[in-house]
């Protein structure tokens, strides 16, 4: 095991994975392929995210421009698809150009939460002792707090804005990110092949990369992108509830929030953003569930 | 018994204290000075220099906190800066309504998640198996302050059969309709979160049970099916039970969004106001209160499942 990561090329790269390994990420590929649900799923997805990217190339309206005359149209009026909101906008185009902030305020704290409390949780798995009970007690804490409790009262007291938003929400998934990862660790650092790398002089930087991260690497992606869902949801929470984006940005949950006033008016056009969070959301947990069995070797 | 009972009680101190000291620096997490919150801007420095005084403000950290931390022991959790009224009062008006609303719902949710669990549970892949754990991901998918707004369209004002919002009066009435009917939304849209949770761990929890030797054993002796289904339910009900009893301090702190979209006047619409007005003693006690009621529940869900199953004293 260890002269295989000895020699291998520069381990910063992917060419350093070994090919038992590959044969690991191939299988789960091959189980994907066959499994319709997560691919069709998956295709959902993938459609929302290119909205987001090429809004500007496909929305029909400009999402910022107002007008009086043409306010909260029903679905259908005059080329509005989806209708207009309670300044005349598209909504349309307000839900493509919002995919952009809501997506990423969804995606960019679980990403960055990964980072943070992953290292965190390997840092504590690894060291142990200590540094463990350091980092693991501190986890305890916001732990104990419900996470939407937790993502308000981090950015109501910040004072709301979309970069407040996620940052309370990568304070929010840091934690459990942590307690995955350290959990993890603590199983693999026990491992025979970590004591025969170690005892055979492997420098430590290679243990950890190889070694650990190789193995810890599949469970705590997994479980990060089953926050995503949780994430989107929350950050549109936060707008609806006045922290996160700030008008006249067009993002789901501020849409939402703005178009309830309008619910006796224009029931349906104010049901729009929700339903764009709902297909964004289950796509994502078909998608981390699909990639959950695709990955696990017992099944 | 008595020894875990000790221990398990004496490692939430920590926690509790840890929360305190997360919601006292709250208020340093606002932009600006705390005090510039009660002064006009144009303050000159004095002004600002006597208000910090006299509230404190000018002494070092740690004791500002141990000071705070003896006066919220005391009860004491400041005034509102919106209303001037005592934040204790505040939060005690509202807090049992919040009670109300996620324990109806958590109930609720218990009762239909378990029978759609266990039905699935013993059936795994099958049509039912596959129909049950999509209700289970629509239900932790679906945003619920959206099913909030959505049920609102559909049941006010559509069809005009419930309130949209709000509650009847201050003195809760559960024999009367015209009380009750005010919870129907409310609930049912509190309660999709935990119907999906709660079915997904019942299923496991039922399949797994139904995998077990001393099932094929029961079998073999010709006991009859909806015996052997008691036998099974009874020891997959406690993880079944803890995860309810999480849910409800989950929903107690986390249905801020949903009494915000029904105007429901509990804990949640306190802070989701607080937050508007930029009430910070408000917000502090409001999340102060709500995670030690999260920390309490967890207690004592741990503490009710290690008397039901003696396995987890020794861990």
């Amino acid at each position: 095991m260890s002269t295989t990561t000895a020699t291998a090329s520069p381990p910063a790269t992917i060419n350093a994975t070994p090919p038992r390994q590959r044969g690991y990420w191939g299988n789960v590929g091959y189980r994907l392929r066959y499994d319709p649900v997560t691919l069709l799923f998956g295709t959902v997805l993938l459609l929302i995210i290119l909205c987001a990217i090429f809004a500007p190339l496909i929305a029909p309206f400009d999402p910022y421009q107002e007008s009086i005359i043409r306010r909260l149209k029903p679905p259908g009026y005059r080329g509005h698809i989806l209708g207009t909101d309670e300044l005349g906008r598209d909504v349309l185009s307000r839900i493509l150009f919002g995919g952009r902030i809501t997506l990423t305020m969804g995606i960019l704290p679980v990403m960055v939460a990964t980072l943070i409390g992953g290292g965190l949780g390997v840092l504590a798995g690894f060291a142990g002792g200590l540094i463990n009970a350091l980092i693991m007690r501190v986890m305890d804490v916001f732990y104990a707090f419900p996470s939407v409790l937790l993502a308000v009262a981090i950015s109501g007291a910040m004072g709301g804005g979309a970069v407040n938003g996620m940052i309370a929400l990568t304070l929010v998934f840091i934690p459990p990110l942590c307690r995955v990862a350290e959990t993890a660790t603590t199983q693999v650092r026990n491992l025979d092949f970590v004591d025969a790398a170690k005892a055979t002089g492997a420098p430590l930087r290679l243990v950890l990369w190889h070694h650990v991260l190789g193995n810890i690497l599949g469970p705590v992606l997994i479980y990060a992108s089953s926050l995503v869902s949780v994430s989107i949801i929350l950050a549109s929470g936060l707008s609806f509830l006045g922290l996160g984006v700030t008008p006249p940005e067009p993002d789901w949950g501020l849409m939402l929030n703005a178009l309830r006033q309008a619910i006796y008016i224009s029931p349906l056009v104010a049901a729009m953003p929700g339903i764009a969070i709902l297909i964004t959301s289950i796509s994502m947990n078909m998608v981390s569930d699909g990639l959950r069995s695709a990955m696990d070797v017992r099944s | 018994m008595f020894g875990y009972v000790v221990r398990r009680l004496l490692s939430a101190v920590p926690i509790a204290l840890g929360v305190s000291m997360v919601c006292f620096a709250l208020v340093y997490l606002a932009p600006g000075d705390p005090v510039q919150t009660l002064l006009p801007p144009d303050a000159d420095a004095e002004t600002v220099d006597r208000l910090k005084a006299l509230y404190g403000l000018d002494r070092p950290l740690p004791i500002q906190y141990l000071d705070w931390l003896w006066r919220v022991a005391h009860g004491d959790l400041g005034r509102s800066i919106a209303t001037g009224r005592e934040v204790s009062n505040e939060i005690a008006r509202s807090l049992g309504n919040t009670v109300l609303l996620a324990a109806l719902s958590v109930l609720i949710a218990f009762s239909i998640a378990f029978v759609m669990g266990t039905i699935a549970g013993r059936r795994v892949g099958t049509v039912v198996d596959r129909l049950v754990t999509g209700v289970a991901v629509l239900g932790v998918s679906i945003p619920n302050y959206w099913l909030g707004i959505v049920l609102v369209i559909i049941f006010a004002v559509e069809l005009m059969a419930l309130p949209a919002s709000g509650m009847a009066s201050d003195h809760f009435d559960p024999t009367s309709w015209d009380h009750l009917q005010y919870l129907v939304l409310p609930v049912f849209t509190l309660s999709m979160i935990p119907v999906g949770i709660i079915a997904r761990t019942t299923r496991a929890a039922v399949s797994e049970m139904m995998n077990q030797e001393f099932i094929v054993t029961l079998r073999a002796n010709g006991v009859p099916e909806w015996r052997v289904l008691r036998h099974a339910l009874k020891n997959a009900l406690p993880p079944i039970l803890a995860v309810m009893g999480l849910q409800f301090g989950t929903l107690m702190g986390g249905s801020i969004l949903v009494e915000t979209v029904f105007s429901w006047p509990g804990s949640g619409y306190l802070l989701s106001k607080a937050i508007l007005t930029r009430d910070i003693p408000v917000l502090q006690g409001t999340i102060l209160v709500l995670a030690l009621i999260f920390v309490a529940t967890n207690l004592l869900v741990d503490l009710l499942q290690s008397s039901l199953d003696p396995r987890i004293r020794r861990a």
